[in-house]
């Protein structure tokens, strides 16, 4: 009986002995070298394969990391500058400082003040309503209403507002992946820098139509007045085909802009509340008996 | 037995209204609204500016490349202005806003020229004149025909295939134009063969058109060059493919066009415009358009300058009926609900379907179960679902190999799909997104 149970041990281990001689040769034979670097750098990248760094996973983007001479131009938007911070440390090279930003929507064009003029019956998806028409509504540059910018966030970050049927950014939750800019058929969603506290000032339209038939199809459409253009202290607004565009470089997000906007559609967001003036002066011309015009001040409660 | 195409087909309920009723002829409304692209290819050049006095026949665009068709203003009038109109593809895009003068000059309008048979033509100037004259595939393609003949000289063409096949359910209007400008056809039919340097035409028609299958037979009875193939009814027997399968059982290799087996077909309308171009001067500004329904008072065929509002015929025929869910540009199978009734007949708008609630919604979508009924149906021999699921799960490079742009989009595949299953949605996505891709990569 010791024998076969020696025999047994025998064989056993020297078949895993020959196993792992071949393993061992075949291991040395094909071996490819790889940066230890890679992991490291993997191990600091978040890890979620978002793609919002252009390439197709964090690994690929480690390897791209270790491998580009200069990397200033590469950047992780979910990890932002912390991790970019540690990726230079870790391979001794410069990266460059972005501001944070995060996803918005440019469309206000929710049910009530954007009316439906036709009834979509086909699959639920922007990129194919898009290609078969303009919409259900009049307006041929806003929201679809089908989600595919919420099937595309991998973060969780968006959902459909029920009620006004556009999406939704939770600020908090968006890393800022770009995958949402991509998935809209419409150009709809714009990265904006986050600044302090979540502040924004952003124009919620993208119509380039004239005045009156962008208002036709949405009340809160921009109309292309300018008004908002002649108030900005910074020329940080634009006005380009009957559309106005802040651009977020130089806006210093003082808000005077929003209250001129005849339609609404300049949005504010995370601000305070803003305090109610009680007395609005306004001035009024009054024509004196003695033919002079002189300038009054009036006094009106708000 | 009677010849028809050997993969696929379907057979939805005809529903030819319409197939009894004359081609009535509509004055020329107050105000047309003539897009820029009413063709496959470059949109053309508008030369007309506002204020600017126009006759009928007058070239408003110039084509703008060679894969481009000139458009020619159907009225008399002035050009109000250059508008941006949405038009069938549901997009707001370039139109001429031409309002009608009152005496609007008759030199095109009557229909009823004398017959004129001989062809004094030579070749090229027939396929200049076609180029010139904005004529366009009218089968609802609008491919521009001095393109299809412009054959390439190591092709060997030996056939022409008129297409009278009309296999849309609920159209008529290639049906009445065969039966009231059978005469004037068959000298198209002729221009088109001197034009291709071809000694064999070959028209083919279902068989649930008898009486064009009929008159045809007698009007061609003295010209050996000209025969009549009356075909089984099978959708889509109109698709180019299918037809030169059906008549001459050959198959238009894969990418390939109807040249390659030495082929052109035309559709019936496209001759009858070429015969008028050819023979009488007149270049493209009308077109026989059926409006049809099942609630409509009452559902006609009509001579239609391009351009004219699609309310205007909706008025027509008896008003919108109550209940109406969607309006079709095009037939059934093939056609395009449209976004409201100002979008304007164009080129390729055979026909105006209106339908209710019953015809127009689609069922609850539901699992794919198997069954394998649309690959059994598509003409193209693909398999519609494979290539849905490729596409909605963004595999556009595997849907390519596939064979996705073989696809001709004829819709059979939705059609019988007992899952209510979107597969053309999705096919024709993906088709546009590997399109995207190509054009890209070059």
């Amino acid at each position: 009986m010791n024998e076969s149970i020696l025999n047994s041990v025998l064989l056993l281990v020297s078949l895993g002995a020959v196993t792992a001689l071949v393993l061992y040769i075949v291991s040395k034979k094909f071996y490819v070298y790889e940066d230890p670097l890679i992991a490291v750098v993997d191990d600091i990248l978040p890890g979620a394969n978002c793609a919002g760094c252009g390439s197709p996973g964090c690994k690929s983007f480690a390897e791209k990391l270790v491998g580009t001479e200069d990397i200033s131009d590469l950047f992780c938007p979910v990890g932002g500058n912390e991790v970019m911070k540690l990726v230079a440390e870790t391979l001794g090279k410069e990266v460059s400082e972005k501001d944070p930003t995060v996803a918005v929507v440019r469309c206000q064009g929710s049910c009530e003040v954007r009316p439906k003029t036709t009834e979509y019956q086909g699959p639920k998806s922007c990129a194919i309503s898009a290609m078969i028409y303009s919409g259900e509504t009049d307006c041929q540059y806003g929201c679809l209403g089908d989600g595919d910018c919420v099937t595309a966030c991998k973060f969780d970050a968006m959902f459909m507002d029920e009620t006004t049927g556009l999406p939704v950014v939770i600020t908090d939750k968006c890393t800022s992946c770009g995958m949402c800019v991509e998935a809209c058929p419409r150009d709809i969603i714009e990265m904006r820098p986050k600044n302090k506290r979540d502040l924004k000032v952003f124009v919620g339209c993208l119509n380039e139509e004239k005045g009156g038939i962008a208002k036709k199809a949405c009340s809160v459409a921009c109309i292309g007045c300018s008004k908002c253009e002649d108030v900005c202290p910074k020329d940080a607004i634009t006005m380009v085909n009957n559309l106005a565009y802040i651009d977020p470089e130089y806006c210093t997000l003082c808000r005077k802009c929003v209250p001129v906007c005849p339609t609404h559609s300049i949005i504010e967001t995370n601000f305070p509340p803003r305090k109610e003036k009680k007395v609005v002066k306004e001035k009024k011309v009054v024509a004196e008996p003695s033919g002079e015009v002189k300038s009054v001040n009036l006094t009106k409660d708000a | 037995m009677l010849k028809t195409f050997s993969k696929g087909g379907i057979h939805p309920p005809e529903n030819k209204l319409t197939s009894a009723k004359d081609i009535k002829r509509l004055p020329a409304p107050k105000v047309v609204y003539v897009p820029i692209a009413q063709h496959i290819g470059i949109p053309a050049e508008i030369i007309v500016d506002r204020k600017d006095k126009v006759e009928i026949g007058q070239v408003i665009a110039k084509s703008g490349g060679f894969v481009s068709s000139n458009i020619h203003s159907p009225v008399a009038g002035t050009v109000t202005k250059l508008d941006m109109i949405i038009d069938s593809s549901g997009y707001k895009k370039q139109c001429i806003v031409i309002r009608t003068d009152a005496k609007n000059e008759t030199n095109f309008q009557e229909i009823d020229y004398p017959l004129k048979k001989e062809i004094d033509l030579e070749p090229a100037e027939i396929v200049k004149r076609i180029s010139d004259f904005g004529i366009v595939g009218l089968g609802g393609a609008t491919f521009p025909s001095h393109v299809k003949l412009n054959v390439k000289e190591d092709k060997k063409m030996d056939c022409l295939i008129i297409n009278g096949v009309e296999c849309e359910p609920y159209l008529t209007a290639d049906h009445r134009l065969m039966l009231e400008k059978g005469e004037e056809i068959v000298v198209g039919i002729k221009i088109l063969m001197k034009a291709l340097h071809v000694n064999k035409a070959i028209i083919g028609i279902e068989d649930n058109k008898h009486d064009a299958v009929e008159l045809f037979k007698r009007l061609t009875a003295n010209e050996k060059q000209i025969q009549v193939a009356a075909l089984q009814v099978k959708y889509p027997q109109g698709g180019e493919k299918q037809l030169i399968s059906a008549i001459l059982d050959r198959e238009v290799p894969k990418n390939g066009l109807p040249m390659d087996v030495g082929v052109v077909v035309n559709n019936v309308g496209t001759v009858f415009a070429i015969y008028e171009a050819i023979q009488h001067n007149k270049p493209l500004i009308e077109r026989v358009v059926t409006v049809t329904g099942k609630k409509l008072k009452n559902p006609s065929n009509f001579w239609v300058k391009i351009g004219t509002p699609i309310k205007d015929l909706i008025e027509e025929v008896g008003g919108m009926p109550e209940g109406t869910r969607k309006i079709i540009n095009g037939g059934p199978m093939m056609g395009k609900a449209i976004k409201n009734t100002d979008v304007p007949v164009t080129k390729g708008t055979s026909g105006i379907l209106i339908v209710d609630e019953d015809e127009a919604c689609r069922g609850e979508v539901k699992n794919c179960i198997r069954c394998g009924e649309c690959v059994n149906v598509c003409p193209m021999g693909l398999e519609p679902h494979l290539l849905m699921n490729l596409s909605e799960k963004g595999m556009y490079e595997k849907a390519a190999q596939e064979d996705i742009m073989t696809c001709i989009e004829c819709g059979s595949c939705s059609y019988v799909c007992p899952s209510n299953r979107p597969l053309l949605d999705y096919i024709r996505f993906g088709k546009n997104i590997t399109k995207q891709l190509a054009s890209s990569k070059n």
